[in-house]
């Protein structure tokens, strides 16, 4: 099916299926997940986008009814981060996730970002300022806050926000940082911020990033699939998708002829 | 166009009937609330004195106080908060954190809501057979509180239940998905942020817990006490102690009760005075339960 052969990869779905309950809702997904590159999840409201995106760090485990079969494997470990006997608390301190709403906690800036390292007991705290600071810098947050670091941030803009919730999701060094629509509930400005920021990211780190809107998969992504009722119907380049897709399915979504 | 008109008037006429008898119907609750206050005030008032706090009950209505039933009431309330705190605030966190929903979560559900319309005099039955007579508290300050902390366990789950509730679902997913644990997630996130309708429900079942008469009644407090628990600190090695839990005791409106049974009309004042405390001390707490609420309420708005 991939088009792509390059063999630096981050992350492999490998036969994936996932339900909720009795509902079938992804259906033998395979994606490979290049190292350092910004993978884009796109398709129409209930394809199973997010559902996929929320698998890799299994945050489908908080909640009853729901079951995971087949593989995802990350690399270079070759583990297999959705079998029943890793612990979901391993995953999601390896893999990072930013949600589509701005959920910073009702705490102050600096505890936000330091909030991961107080869940892995880290105590000293040069450690944490200093983590803190290279969070926020990562984030491009540190300029609007290093004055006001234990101000609310509740006080903060939702850009500004989102972009908190980054540095949290940043702090602890993850190997994958998930995006859930993160622009979604953000104004223009904002948004060309964040995808600015996302593009400087992946320097750093694998990114995947589910999206509603194809203009920002073609601006952040380097590689796109694209998802139809549960299923990957197309996974390639991202200039490739949308420029010479060869899917008719992926032709008429990204030409928006339906979605 | 003229029947549109007549329309219009007669239904008008309804719209305007209901609302002045809902003026009324209000006025029917103010004003009996307001007159029983005020001959509370003009009976009791006048009997309000330092020494009024500071006296035992005597068998002389000039001389008779109610140190004893405050000092109970107080006593009696601190073994209920300490007991129907932690039990109330622990079940609710486990029934909303991390009880699964199913018939049984269902069931236990009902259960506590009925509980709560549970008539007191039960609970004091309830007491009396497991304090009193099966654990050996006797008729004490700790029996009195222990059933009390029944009485108002239901009401504590509930307000812990709803205000955890309120916290919005983003919130737990996002210390969930930096790997935090259920506990780190309810005492960083769970716990903090529902304190203040916690608080709020704590204070109202405890300022409903000091007016209480039945249940206490029911376990054995008495009627008529000249002295004091056990003080809780002494000079003496080892300096604290919990002797006065197993005191005998009466509480304010046990203290009411028995003077409003009397016939000197003496007494009568009394009651009423003792009255006028109980109220305020009530008024008291659910001033604060306000004051907490608003408080929290600005503090954290999702």
């Amino acid at each position: 099916m991939s088009a792509v052969t390059s063999k630096d990869l981050k992350a492999e779905a490998k036969g994936l299926n996932f339900f909720y309950g009795s509902v079938h809702a992804l259906k033998n997904i395979s994606l490979p997940i290049e190292r350092r590159k910004v993978t884009a999840l796109i398709g129409p409201s209930g394809c199973g986008k997010t559902t996929f995106l929320r698998c890799f760090n299994r945050m489908h485990d908080l909640y009853p009814h729901n079951r995971y079969e087949g593989e995802i494997l990350l690399y270079p470990d070759n583990v297999n981060i959705i079998s029943p006997e890793i612990d979901p608390i391993e995953v999601r301190m390896q893999i990072s996730m930013v949600f589509q709403k701005p959920n910073p906690f009702p705490k102050t800036i600096y505890e936000n970002v330091a909030y991961g390292l107080r869940v892995r007991g880290t105590r000293k705290k040069q450690v944490i300022d200093e983590r803190v600071e290279k969070s926020l810098r990562g984030a491009a947050l540190w300029e609007e806050v290093k004055d006001r670091l234990h101000n609310l941030a509740f006080d903060l803009s939702g850009g500004q926000q989102q972009r908190l919730c980054i540095a949290r999701a940043l702090a602890t060094d993850p190997r994958i940082l998930l995006f859930d629509e993160p622009t979604s509930a953000l104004d223009p400005i904002a948004t060309s911020k964040i995808e600015e920021l996302i593009i400087e990211l992946k320097n750093e780190v694998t990114i995947i990033i589910v999206t509603h809107n194809m203009q920002q998969a073609a601006r952040v992504s380097d590689y796109t699939s694209f998802m139809y009722i549960g299923e990957i119907i197309e996974y390639d380049r991202t200039d490739k998708i949308f420029t010479a897709p060869s899917s008719k399915l992926t032709e008429d979504y990204i030409t928006g002829r339906f979605g | 166009m003229e029947d549109i008109k007549k329309r219009i008037a007669h239904i008008k006429f309804w719209n305007g009937l209901f609302q002045v008898v809902g003026l009324l119907s209000t006025f029917v609750g103010l004003v009996l609330l307001f007159t029983l206050m005020a001959d509370l005030f003009t009976d009791g008032a006048p009997r309000l004195s330092y020494k009024f706090f500071t006296s035992f009950p005597s068998r002389f209505a000039e001389e008779a106080g109610i140190l004893s039933a405050w000092v109970g009431s107080c006593l009696v309330l601190l073994v209920t908060a300490c007991a129907a705190i932690p039990l109330g605030v622990a079940a609710g966190i486990y029934l909303e954190e991390y009880a699964s929903k199913n018939r049984l979560t269902d069931l236990i559900e009902i259960n506590i809501a009925n509980l709560a319309g549970v008539p007191s005099i039960v609970y004091g039955l309830l007491a009396l057979g497991l304090f009193v007579y099966f654990f050996e508290f006797g008729e004490s300050i700790l029996t009195g509180g222990l059933a009390l902390a029944l009485l108002i366990l239901p009401m504590v789950i509930m307000a812990t239940r709803e205000s955890i509730r309120a916290i919005p679902n983003s919130i737990r997913e996002a210390s969930y998905a930096m790997g935090a644990t259920k506990w780190q997630t309810v005492k960083w996130h769970v716990l903090p942020y529902s304190t203040g309708g916690v608080l709020t429900g704590i204070i109202i079942g405890l300022s409903r817990a000091i007016g209480e008469t039945a249940p206490i009644i029911t376990v054995g407090a008495l009627t008529f006490i000249a002295f004091l628990p056990t003080p809780p600190v002494s000079s003496d090695f080892p300096f604290i102690s919990f002797k006065w839990l197993f005191d005998p005791f009466t509480v304010m409106p046990i203290q009411m009760f028995n003077w409003v049974s009397r016939p000197q009309k003496e007494f009568q004042l009394n009651a009423a005075a003792a009255g006028i405390v109980l109220m305020g001390m009530t008024l008291l707490m659910n001033g604060v339960a306000i004051y907490i609420r608003y408080k929290f309420r600005k503090k954290i708005k999702w």
